[in-house]
């Protein structure tokens, strides 16, 4: 069974300037385990095609499966985490407590709840911040914990959207390198928003061009370079082979002229 | 308070105090003028300053006086005696505070009810606001005589008219508090499946809580007033307001200003109460501190 798969799907917004095509006719399959990156220019459509992934938006046409049911039904389920451009972690919440959040509205025990929150942390290198506040933490640690706890309900899915955009270059490889790790460690379907080329090669299993007006895919890549990418990777020619694909296929979507 | 607020703080008090001297002598100083007259003496400029200072049915009292008739009222007299302020104080206070409580839970549901139902936004909130529209002075008398006939203690219709005046800035606080959760921080909580009596708990009470504090602020001076207001129609035995009242019959200004200057103490300490209750519950809830 595919993690997900989309067949026609589309998605028209009507706004007060008239209708809006966010998606047209996206056809896409997910098979479990896949990293797979979608990338474009704004407007594209990418986050809103992972919105339609979580049930946030609601598709005016087509299908769309998820781990072979509806959206909403996958939501219900709990069957992915969801990973926002802002940390989005509430203030009045230690680390801990925000990654309990989920597991406190699933209905786990206290103790339960501590146990998970613990072993979530640990994955994400902060450990010793359980019982921090928000604001006491960069940046970078903030979108850790909230990793952490889009991982809470152990999902196989996990949804990403841009969630290290708002980060420096520094703290964004090191948490590409991270995110590899961790997804090479508990093989977890992962759906990848970014408008960077490098992390989505760097990171990705397949990676999605997307363009503008309507939203559609321009093209889909593999990116085949193995489990075991250092940060080096990225100055060997295959790397740059297919960043300059993904380039091409960006270049080409995008008309200037509208 | 830092020290660098200390120092303007220290001069604006310094001015008013000094504006309220200067307005003292001016006031008062025609009645003495004529009391002397009518005695025949003369009495010279410096005299004049003490007496008009120090007059026992003054236009506006002094400072100094209002200081002394609040000392021998308070610390001077046992709390039982008729004449003690706390006494009458109190009085008040136990039914603002029953008012306050009373407002405090009506304003509250009020919220919850329009931020859950939209319908009731619409047909809640003009009479809401109508009923504020309201003065509180015509409508004192009509809920305390309606009230009054139905024997209920002496306390219960006084709060009421606190805890008419007490829901309206709770209501509105809470409103705009439950409503303030931001769109990620409700779509996060969608990502989870969370019914709405989790979103509720979870987001928008604690977004509210600021809110509701500057609600509550506003609400636990606006129940002293709304107590003393109600004490005023049928002429109290006991009370801030009675003491007001008799006062004015019998033109002992130091006396109603001393009132006045303790209902203002309550109020003050009351939301400073609060503003301290609102610190240590922010500090609980991970506020920066400072």
């Amino acid at each position: 069974m595919a993690a997900i798969e989309a067949r026609g799907l589309s998605l028209t917004f009507t706004t007060r300037d008239g209708p809006v095509q966010a998606l047209y006719d996206i056809d896409l399959r997910v098979e479990p385990g896949e990293f797979i990156s979608l990338i474009g220019p704004s407007g594209c459509g990418k986050t809103t095609l992972l919105r339609v992934i979580a049930d946030l938006e609601h598709p005016t046409g087509g299908e769309i499966r998820v781990n072979g049911t509806t959206p909403g039904e996958a939501r219900l389920r709990r069957d992915y985490g969801y990973v926002f451009q802002a940390p989005a972690l509430f203030p009045w919440r230690t680390i801990e407590g925000n990654v309990m959040l989920p597991l406190q509205i699933m209905g786990l025990s206290k103790a339960a709840r501590r146990e998970r929150a613990r072993q979530q942390l640990a994955l994400v290198n902060l450990e010793g911040f359980a019982r921090k506040f928000p604001w006491q933490l960069s940046g970078g640690m903030q979108q850790r914990a909230s990793i952490a706890r889009a991982l809470a309900f152990e999902p196989q899915l996990l949804l990403m959207d841009e969630p290290f955009g708002a980060l420096d270059e520094i703290v964004r490889d090191h948490l590409n390198e991270q995110l590899l790790k961790l997804w090479a460690a508990t093989h977890k379907t992962v759906i990848f928003v970014t408008h960077s080329i490098p992390e989505a090669v760097f990171l990705s299993t397949r990676i999605v061009v997307m363009s503008p007006r309507p939203g559609r895919i321009h093209d889909v890549i593999d990116c085949d370079l193995g489990a075991e990418r250092p940060l080096e990777i990225r100055e060997t020619p295959a790397f740059l082979r297919i960043a300059q694909r993904v380039r091409e296929g960006l270049r080409a979507g995008h008309s200037y002229e509208g | 308070m830092r020290a660098s607020a200390a120092l303007p703080v220290a001069v604006v008090s310094a001015g008013l105090i000094a504006f309220w001297y200067v307005a003292a002598i001016g006031l008062n100083w025609q009645v003495v003028a004529d009391m002397q007259a009518r005695a025949g003496a003369a009495p010279g400029f410096g005299e004049m300053l003490s007496l008009t200072l120090s007059h026992n049915r003054p236009l506006l009292p002094a400072p100094h006086q209002i200081l002394v008739e609040l000392w021998n009222t308070t610390v001077a007299l046992p709390v039982t005696s008729r004449r003690s302020l706390v006494h009458h104080a109190w009085i008040t206070l136990s039914a603002a505070l029953t008012g306050f409580a009373m407002g405090t839970a009506l304003g509250i549901v009020l919220a919850v009810a329009i931020v859950h139902l939209r319908a009731l936004e619409r047909s809640l909130m003009p009479w809401i606001i109508a009923s504020q529209a309201v003065p509180v002075l015509a409508l004192a008398p009509i809920v305390i005589v309606a009230l009054g006939a139905l024997n209920l203690p002496d306390l219960l219709p006084k709060a009421i008219i606190s805890a008419y005046l007490c829901f309206f800035p709770v209501t509105i606080g809470m409103v705009k508090g439950l409503a303030a959760p931001d769109r990620l921080s409700l779509d996060l909580l969608r990502t989870y499946s969370a019914t709405r009596a989790q979103v509720f708990w979870a987001l928008r009470v604690p977004t509210s809580l600021p809110y509701l504090f500057a609600g509550l602020k506003v609400a636990v001076a606006a129940a002293v007033v709304g107590a003393i207001v109600a004490e005023l129609p049928t002429g109290a035995q006991a009370g801030l307001g009675a003491r007001l009242l008799a006062g004015s019959y019998f033109g002992q200004t130091i006396q109603i200003w001393s009132a006045l200057a303790a209902a203002a103490i309550v109020s003050a300490s009351l939301v400073g109460l609060l503003g301290f209750t609102e610190r240590v519950v922010a500090q609980r809830l991970g506020a920066r501190a400072g």
